[in-house]
């Protein structure tokens, strides 16, 4: 495999688009779209954090083991929010018999 | 195999350089794994309080300090850029200049840590801070569920805060034995691996920043 040695260009683009970004997330964050703020909000979380995993950590020329594992966190991450959500946003919604 | 690099940089364990990078790079991320786990747990006691309390959680949002909080932001990733240049200097064998970039990678990470104390001292000054002394004089929100707001941000920042410490400390660490020119394309791992440390913590905070501090940003105007 040997070391993958990164164009200093690239590290710089993403540093660019990272400050972009940020700016963004912020200016958005001065309007209401109800709901969708969060979703705008982690959205461009999500791409700035996918830019650092993919160019900085290296994993986008890392094996397939290191993309394997760090896929299985996130996966691992998603059950845990979603079913422990599945539980508290849906309490109440349902009669209980002998309540 | 090019063994006359570094006598004792090779383990005797390994076979290559290579089985030997991609064995700590593969440890370093089971490590990170467990800390996607460690800060899981704390943004999933966020999402159930935010979801039952999103109205206090916003107001009381609203109280930190946006433009700190988006110069903290770029200061981070700053920090990240020139670890990331770091590394590459250390695979390149540029001695200086990995002595160089962990130096302003730590100076960006102390800017950052200055920036977070002094908006804990501004919490701490308007009785922001849980416990006994916390007050709320803030419309809209319930007094205790914007105490919980201010826990989760105390305990998620003060965790950051604390990733950040021990990530300056691996930054010294990593001075001298990169001045001494230890490190080159064949074994530059320790520099390696507290980068991929440093980029998480900072995408940790890339979670933290609009959580945290965007919440409640729309609700009075500007």
């Amino acid at each position: 495999m040997s070391v993958h040695i990164e164009p200093k260009r690239n590290y710089f683009l993403v540093f660019g688009a990272l400050l972009i970004l940020t700016a963004l997330t912020t200016w958005v964050a001065y309007f209401d779209f109800g709901a969708w703020n969060n979703v705008v909000a982690m959205g461009i979380a999500v791409v700035k954090a996918s830019l650092v995993v993919l160019i900085f950590m290296h994993v986008r020329h890392s094996t397939p083991l290191t993309k394997l594992v760090v896929v299985g966190a996130l996966l691992w991450l998603v059950f845990m929010v979603v079913l422990t959500m599945n539980d508290y946003a849906t309490r109440g919604l349902l009669g209980v018999l002998g309540k | 195999m090019p063994e006359h690099h570094q006598p004792g940089a090779l383990a005797h364990h390994f076979e290559t350089y290579d089985q030997q990078k991609e064995a700590s790079n593969l440890g370093m991320w089971l490590f990170l794994v467990t800390e996607v786990m460690f800060f899981g747990g704390f943004f999933l006691a966020y999402i159930v309080y935010r979801s039952k309390f999103p109205l206090d959680f916003a107001y009381a949002s609203h109280e930190l300090d946006v433009t700190l909080g988006t110069t903290n932001t770029a200061v981070l990733i700053a920090s990240s850029l020139t670890m990331a240049m770091a590394v590459r200097s250390a695979a390149l064998a540029k001695r200086k200049a990995v002595v160089g970039f962990l130096i302003l990678t730590m100076l960006f990470g102390g800017v950052f840590l200055g920036i977070k104390a002094h908006e804990y001292h501004t919490k701490w000054v308007h009785h922001h801070v849980p416990g006994p002394h916390f007050e709320w004089h803030g419309e809209g929100a319930d007094p205790h569920h914007a105490e919980m707001f201010f826990n989760f941000y105390f305990g998620m920042t003060g965790l950051h805060a604390a990733h950040m410490v021990i990530g300056i400390g691996l930054l010294t660490w990593l001075c001298f034995p990169a001045w001494k020119g230890r490190f080159n394309e064949d074994y530059h791992n320790p520099v390696e691996v507290v980068g991929l440390y440093w980029h998480f913590v900072d995408i940790i905070w890339i979670f933290l920043f609009p959580l945290l501090y965007l919440i409640g940003f729309h609700m009075h105007g500007h």
